[in-house]
């Protein structure tokens, strides 16, 4: 293997790694915003902030992250998916902003009024982004027109019943993240609530998985043949009977009133598993239906460079954002404060 | 539509969204050490006011610092969205240092942010010293990073070009990084976060003595305090801008001739020339109307010596010369700025020399005054360097006009509109918060930012609870 075909599978590696942890832990903070819509209770909201006050910026950091990879190591990548999905990508960082200065915002309130336009400004910020979010994800794999490696398409062909279908997933998974957060995270009348949250929005999450599985291979004959061809069936059947087995697990500690964390560990691995589906049908392209990895990767020198600095400095952040995780550690309840 | 071009809308978006998070990071980057300092002095001498200080502070940075993360994200896609082709030519160099800074400095404010808001009482003064630290250090090392991109695509080095695609190729890392006028842009834009804080705080502490005054109070310590440490600031570190613009000039006028012309509204080169120092650049008829000249101290400010040769615009072909109206006004605004602010130490060191700091009106008039004087500096100079690089974005290499997504105007039209309404309704919003809270003087047993805490709780505030000694405070205060 030679270092042009060796370097962007390791930087690709990398990127999917950042994306996932994207995924999963600001999935968790969103969620919460998402279920500020069935949450109204003023001091309920106020622990369900608390519980991600101290930790969501660090996990919004691994979008930078994402971006700024992309940018750097698959810069044909960057320079088109961002041009042919413009709308959606303006509008998640229109929402990311609404969501994210509600955090500081909504505790300096004066007034019921204020407060209530931030806590709406944290619940919609949240559930578009979310929205967004899966459309990007959808409108990707659906796949986007190039010609001379620029964009070609029009102004909407991102929106089609596919990729407002991956929207809505999105926004019900994360959900379901933010309520099994909750019940790990909070105590009494809002945990409850929360585990009643979590059992519904499994049930639908799980029914989309299914539908978006089925949906998928049928966009891009590509995607069938992953699936399909003996013997590579063998690599991924795991994945759907590794979903099954999770679901199972997880009714047995949604209704187990001691188990508190298994929820939530429960539904990130459905998110992994899907991530990995997800991979597998992509597999090579990184803007399907037409640039591969390499095609979009930079020169050798961007990609040593680049991950020589993610394999030092990787480690380290994630053992001190594990620090910040740990220094806040357990539940939150009404009563509470940090002491 | 009205001779507007999709370039000149997604140019008009990117410097909108731009000037507005850059006003963030520098209050940020000041304002952490600013609160680093505090922190450390109140451990070293257990005094009260430092930590009160800490505490009043730390909640409006909470504030600034999450504007500047939302505003930042926009900017990490703004390159992909807007500047495609860029993206695509100068990726390979630019990403790369991007991620870095990520992996360095972001997630190093993001990992210790939460500690430093919310986790006094959870970890103990030294690791929250420690933390407090950390953020101030990532605030310095993300400016770093961010100059080091921006100075190479000024002064470009350390690459190679591809001739089949365009693209920079980098060649050698360190010359990327350490590239001819980084150093200068570095230590320049650090003095200007410091100076935006100073002069911040500073205003805040003079309003407050005003204000005091005025009711007949006595002004409390930690205004006084805040005040006092704000005009050292000042008089220490506006002198110390102004050398470091002169040694930036110097460097500008080696690499970038024809900014220099544009800013000094020069048009013919020669030796000892005049410095304009009021006048009205015409691009059409190619002369400086109106002008108000020191004769050769052109010569004498650029290159120290009488005859020194001062480029002039005539001298680069008309499709190269950057737009000069603008840039040379945002250079002066700056300049004039910056006298003022060294007008202003000196005032204070007077005063302070004859013992009425705390009472001279004008003083704290003055230092009222100058409240914004460090942002719209900071924003002066920034345009003078960004539209002075024009019309390239990579310096005579890459052309704007080469760099622009394949967007349609009316989609780009539409999100300009929806960025103005946005940033101008939630930053505004910020903006108005934090004045309140700086409007609301620092109080004795002032408390943290804890979101949990019983004021809050109850939703309003400044209530007679915010005097309590509790949240973050609690067993935390030094045994007195
Ligand atoms: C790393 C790169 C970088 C950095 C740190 C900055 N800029 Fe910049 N700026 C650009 C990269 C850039 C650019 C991508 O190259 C632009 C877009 C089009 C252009 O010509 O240059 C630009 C344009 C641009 C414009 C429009 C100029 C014109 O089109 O004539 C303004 C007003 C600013 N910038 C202002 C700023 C401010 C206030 C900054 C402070 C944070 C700043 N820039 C940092
Ligand atoms: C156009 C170029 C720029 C881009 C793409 C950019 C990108 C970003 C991003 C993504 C963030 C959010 C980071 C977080 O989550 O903490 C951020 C914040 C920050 N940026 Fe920028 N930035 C730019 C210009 C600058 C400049 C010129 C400076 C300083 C000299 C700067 C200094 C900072 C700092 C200190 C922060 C930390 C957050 C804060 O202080 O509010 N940035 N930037
Ligand atoms: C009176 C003294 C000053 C002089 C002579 C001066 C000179 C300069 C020069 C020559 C440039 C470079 C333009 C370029 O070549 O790209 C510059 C940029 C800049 N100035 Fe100043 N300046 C002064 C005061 C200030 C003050 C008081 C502030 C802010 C508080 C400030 C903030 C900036 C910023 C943010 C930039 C752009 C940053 C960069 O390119 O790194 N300047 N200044």
């Amino acid at each position: 293997m030679t270092p042009e075909h060796l370097l962007p599978i390791l930087s690709a590696g990398f990127v999917a790694f950042t994306v996932l942890a994207y995924i999963t832990l600001d999935g968790f903070d969103l969620g919460i915003g998402i279920l500020f819509g069935l949450e109204r209770g003023s001091q309920d909201r106020d622990v369900m902030v608390s519980t991600v006050a101290p930790v969501w910026d660090g996990n919004e950091t691994w979008l930078i992250l994402g971006g700024s990879a992309l940018y750097g190591v698959f810069p044909v990548a960057y320079g088109t998916i961002l041009p042919a999905l413009y709308p959606l990508v303006i509008a998640m960082l229109l929402a990311l902003i609404f969501r994210g200065v509600a955090f500081e915002f909504r505790f300096r309130a004066e007034g019921p009024r204020s407060r209530f336009a931030w806590d709406m400004s944290f619940l919609a910020g949240s559930t578009l982004a979310a929205m967004t979010q899966g459309m990007i994800l959808g409108a990707l794999i659906q796949g986007i027109r190039i010609r001379d490696n620029q964009y070609a398409g029009g102004w909407f062909d991102w929106l089609t019943g596919f990729s407002v279908f991956c929207g809505l997933s999105v926004v019900v998974g994360y959900a379901l993240l933010g309520a099994c957060w909750l019940v790990w995270r909070t105590e009494g009348e809002l945990q409850s609530r929360a585990r009643r949250h979590a059992r519904v929005l499994a049930a639908m999450t799980l029914g989309l998985i299914v539908v978006v599985s089925l949906w998928t291979p049928t966009l891009q004959l590509h995607y069938l043949r992953h699936w399909n061809v003996w013997p590579r069936i063998l690599y991924v059947a795991p994945v759907p009977i590794l979903v099954a087995a999770l679901a199972a697990l997880f009714w047995r500690s949604i209704n187990d009133e001691r188990s508190h964390l298994m929820p939530l560990l429960c539904a990130l691995g459905w998110f992994f598993l899907c991530f990995t589906g997800l991979g597998i049908s992509l597999w090579p392209w990184i803007v399907p239906p037409s640039i591969d990895l390499w095609q979009a990767s930079s020169p050798p020198a961007s990609q040593v460079f680049f991950l020589v600095g993610a394999a030092v400095l990787t480690p380290i952040v994630v053992g001190y954002s594990a620090y910040s995780y740990w220094v806040f550690r357990g539940k939150i309840g009404k009563e509470t404060h940090y002491h | 539509m009205f001779g507007i071009s999709a370039l000149d809308l997604a140019r008009a978006q990117f410097g909108f969204t731009v000037a507005f998070h850059i006003l963030f990071p520098a209050f940020s980057i000041g304002l952490a050490a600013y609160l680093a300092v505090l922190e450390g002095v109140w451990l070293k001498t257990g005094r009260q006011v430092y930590l009160d200080l800490y505490r009043y502070w730390l909640k409006i940075f909470a504030i600034g610092f999450a504007m500047g993360v939302v505003s930042g994200i926009t900017m990490s896609y703004e390159f992909g969205t807007n500047w495609s082709r860029f993206a695509q030519k100068a990726g390979p160099v630019l990403g790369p240092m991007l991620s870095y800074e990520v992996l360095t400095a972001f997630f190093l404010e993001a990992g210790f942010l939460g500690v430093m808001l919310f986790g006094m009482n959870r970890v103990g003064r030294r690791l929250h010293f420690a933390a407090s630290c950390m953020v101030s250090t990532g605030t310095l090392i993300s400016m770093s990073w961010i100059l080091a991109s921006n100075s190479w695509m000024q002064t470009p080095a350390g690459y190679t070009i591809d001739k089949a695609t365009g693209r920079f190729l980098p060649a050698d890392w360190l010359r990327i990084i350490f590239n001819p006028s980084f150093p200068f842009r570095l230590v320049h834009m650090g003095l200007a976060a410091f100076l935006c804080v100073a002069f911040a705080v500073g205003a805040v502490g003079a309003f407050h003595l005003l204000r005091d005054r005025r009711a007949g109070r006595a002004p409390t310590e930690p205004v006084r305090v805040m005040f006092s440490m704000a005009m050292w600031m000042a008089a220490i570190v506006a002198p110390m801008q102004i050398l470091a613009g002169d040694t930036q000039g110097l460097n500008t006028l080696q690499y970038q001739p024809a900014k220099i012309a544009a800013m000094e509204g020069d048009w013919e080169s020669r030796g000892r020339a005049p410095e304009i120092l009021f006048g009205i650049p015409n691009m059409r008829t190619e002369r400086t109307d109106y002008r108000i000249e020191i004769p050769f101290a052109g010569s004498l400010i650029l290159t120290h010596s009488l005859d020194g040769k001062v480029p002039g615009l005539k001298q680069f072909a008309p499709r190269d010369r950057p737009y000069a109206p603008i840039v040379f006004f945002t250079f002066r605004i700056m300049v004039g700025l910056g006298m003022l602010m060294f007008a202003l130490g000196l005032f204070s060191l007077y005063a302070r020399w004859r013992g009425s700091f705390y009472s001279n009106r004008w003083l704290h008039r003055f230092a009222l005054a100058m409240a914004p004087s460090g942002f719209v500096a900071l924003l002066c100079g920034w345009m003078t360097t960004e539209i002075g690089r024009q019309p390239f974005t990579v310096y005579g290499l890459l052309r704007t006009t080469d760099s622009v997504s394949p967007i349609a105007l009316p989609g780009i039209a539409t999100s300009m509109l929806v960025f103005v309404v946005v940033y101008f309704v939630v930053f505004g919003a910020g903006l108005l918060i934090i004045l309140r809270m700086m409007a609301r003087e620092p109080e004795i047993g002032e408390t943290g930012p804890d979101p949990r805490q019983p004021t809050r709780a109850a939703g309003q505030h400044p209530g007679p609870a915010q005097g309590q000694p509790d949240g973050m405070g609690g067993h935390a205060l030094p045994a007195e």
